[in-house]
């Protein structure tokens, strides 16, 4: 069996020598020093097209930042929303929840993308959907304050959220669940009310069966933010693939997607394990 | 559901269900308004203002795609003959070699009918598209994916540490990136890696991809259900005489696959949504054929009716295969 798996990485190695010499390549990070001369359409640092390839992959892994925490904010508010609603003892609330999870988690996330951008934004041509406080146009997502986000972070920040958001919604009923029903029964005879039951006494004994899961659902998060080439957000993968486009270099982008995007999880799942330890110290 | 106990009148049901405080009956009011205007407003789209023509002009483009059109047939007939070989395991009973026999002869009618080849025309993949590839692609990733993920589960149970801590960093690196990463990664290293004569077909590049990715969540899978046999298995298979391997091989791992069945079928439905990505990478998979219709002149800018239409589609696959595998679950109970 070793020697099977051996003589593969053998074969393969050997095969991306030949292929490499071929194409006369040569291995080496030099060429991210090169100017990277494509422009980028957002950014939150100062980019332009005469700047390396480092300075333009550094752009992207500050925009995968910027959806991904926006992104998580949002998920955990309508999941943990959702999530009590699928409990709640009105009907009508418990039966909406139902419906917007099964809706939302078994569709594509790709599609749901792909709507948003294409169907919702971009198509408001003349006329705009206008909440009093929230616009939806062509432009973006106008929101309080005269502050206007492009319709590509929109788009992928509504996608992910709530997408991500029906598998949290999940997880917290579950949690929730799995507390006792003596809890709610004690809380009541000493006369809480609803809410400050479910807020104070239930939840944070549902966190220590939540917090686990819900660290996958954020490593889940970081990795399908990935998909922001499909509404044209550059994000770290967008760059990082139009710079394969330009230099050829299969290898070197390879390394350095995988490099950062491990490095996000393990940040993610570092961030997560500090919080349910936390979390375990509250128990007696 | 609503508890149809009856001993209670519609009126206390309402009363209990949607107006039992004043809190209450506010947020029923609300939503109820919410939910008519938004009702209101979306009958008016889906009636009067979307136009269906790109769909019902269309639906077989989205079924089998590219498909030829005077072949098509074939797959009309490879549907029948499924549906004929699991109403005849009816009648024989279902027992364990009918389900294994029954299976392989379908798959490889369906290799036979789908491709061609033996006195059919030959279809060549470039046109195997629409939801026919996004199932095909589905299938023979996860079944393809089973030896590897099998292999890998046992290599991280291994007590020989390469075979080990080799599984763990192979399951660990491919669930730690995106699996548009794994896809580009199948695209461009692939064909860097084998020797440049061999041309790898753009369709079996991605498959390769979703079978490198697949196979460390089906690992993770298997682990969960083989953590789960009593240590006694292993003890008692073992003072049988049974060498490791045939432990393994005939106690555990039948049991840690019956067992891991629910977690199997979840990862199939995630891997049906993400056979979407393909469309990313130049394959016309269901996503992808409504796309390449939307492309065309006579429908441009319908992306509501094409992606609702094909959000559809998924759903009722998904929502369909997680049902009836909970149903399953609940009679093997």
């Amino acid at each position: 069996m070793l020697a099977v798996l051996g003589g593969l990485i053998y074969f393969f190695w050997n095969n991306l020598n030949a292929n490499l010499q071929r194409l006369n390549l040569t291995p080496g990070f030099g060429f991210l020093n090169f100017q990277a001369s494509f422009s980028i359409g957002e950014s939150i640092i100062s980019y332009r097209p005469t700047q390396s390839y480092w300075r333009a992959l550094l752009v992207g892994l500050l925009n995968s930042l910027r959806v991904i925490g926006a992104s998580l904010v949002v998920a955990t508010l309508i999941g943990l929303a959702v999530g009590i609603g699928r409990l709640a003892k009105n009907w009508l609330i418990r039966q909406l929840a139902f419906g917007y999870v099964e809706l939302l988690r078994n569709t594509p996330l790709l599609l749901q993308l792909f709507f948003w951008y294409f169907a919702i934004f971009l198509s408001q041509s003349n006329n705009q959907l206008n909440w009093g406080i929230v616009t939806i146009s062509q432009q973006g997502l106008g929101l309080p304050f005269g502050l206007v986000l492009s319709p590509e972070f929109s788009a992928l920040w509504l996608g992910l959220a709530i997408y991500t958001s029906t598998f949290i919604a999940e997880i917290v009923r579950g949690g929730i669940q799995s507390v006792p029903k003596g809890q709610w029964e004690a809380a009541h005879s000493l006369g809480l009310p609803g809410f400050v039951t479910l807020w104070w006494v239930i939840v944070p004994q549902a966190m220590r069966a939540i917090i686990p899961p819900l660290g996958n659902q954020y490593l889940n998060l970081a990795k399908n933010s990935s998909l922001a080439i499909a509404v044209g957000y550059p994000d770290l993968y967008a760059v990082a693939s139009t710079t394969y486009n330009q230099t050829g270099r299969a290898l070197e982008v390879m390394v350095l997607i995988m490099a950062s995007y491990l490095s996000l999880s393990l940040m993610i799942s570092a961030a997560v394990n500090y919080l349910n330890r936390r979390m375990q110290v509250v128990s007696r | 559901m609503p508890p149809l106990l009856p001993n209670i009148s519609p009126q206390a049901w309402l009363r209990k269900n949607l107006f039992a405080t004043g809190w209450d009956t506010g947020l029923t009011l609300a939503v109820l308004v919410a939910l008519l205007w938004g009702g209101w407003r979306l009958l008016g789209w889906l009636f009067f203002q979307a136009q269906w023509q790109v769909i019902t002009n269309n639906w077989l483009r989205f079924l089998i795609g590219r498909y030829p059109l005077e072949q098509a047939w074939r797959i009309g007939l490879l549907i029948v003959l499924g549906v004929l070989i699991l109403g005849m395991g009816h009648w024989f009973g279902r027992t364990g070699w009918y389900r294994w026999v029954g299976g392989l002869i379908w798959f490889g009618l369906a290799v036979w009918l789908i491709a061609g080849g033996l006195g059919l025309t030959v279809v060549p993949t470039h046109l195997w598209t629409g939801l026919l590839l996004t199932l095909i692609v589905a299938v023979s990733s996860i079944v393809l994916a089973f030896p590897l993920g099998i292999l890998l589960a046992v290599g991280r149970q291994s007590s020989l540490p390469v075979w080990r801590y080799g599984a763990t960093v192979y399951i660990e690196l491919v669930r730690g990136l995106p699996l548009i990463g794994i896809l580009f990664m199948a695209q461009v290293m692939l064909p860097l890696v084998l020797p440049g004569t061999w041309q790898v077909d753009r369709l079996l590049r991605a498959v390769a991809g979703l079978v490198l990715f697949n196979a460390a969540y089906l690992a993770e899978n298997i682990r969960g259900g083989w953590q789960a046999i009593p240590r006694g298995q292993f003890e008692a298979a073992t003072a049988l005489g049974l060498k490791p391997s045939l432990v393994i091989g005939l106690v555990i791992l039948p049991q840690a696959l019956r067992i891991s069945i629910p977690a199997i079928a979840g990862q199939f439905i995630a891997l049906l949504k993400d056979t979407a990505l393909l469309s990313l990478f130049a394959l016309l998979e269901l996503t992808g054929i409504g796309r390449a219709i939307l492309a065309q002149p006579d429908y441009l800018g319908r992306y509501g009716e094409v992606y609702l239409f094909v959000g559809l589609l998924y759903w009722l696959l998904c929502f369909g295969l997680s049902w009836f595998s909970r149903r399953l679950e609940s009679v093997s109970r």
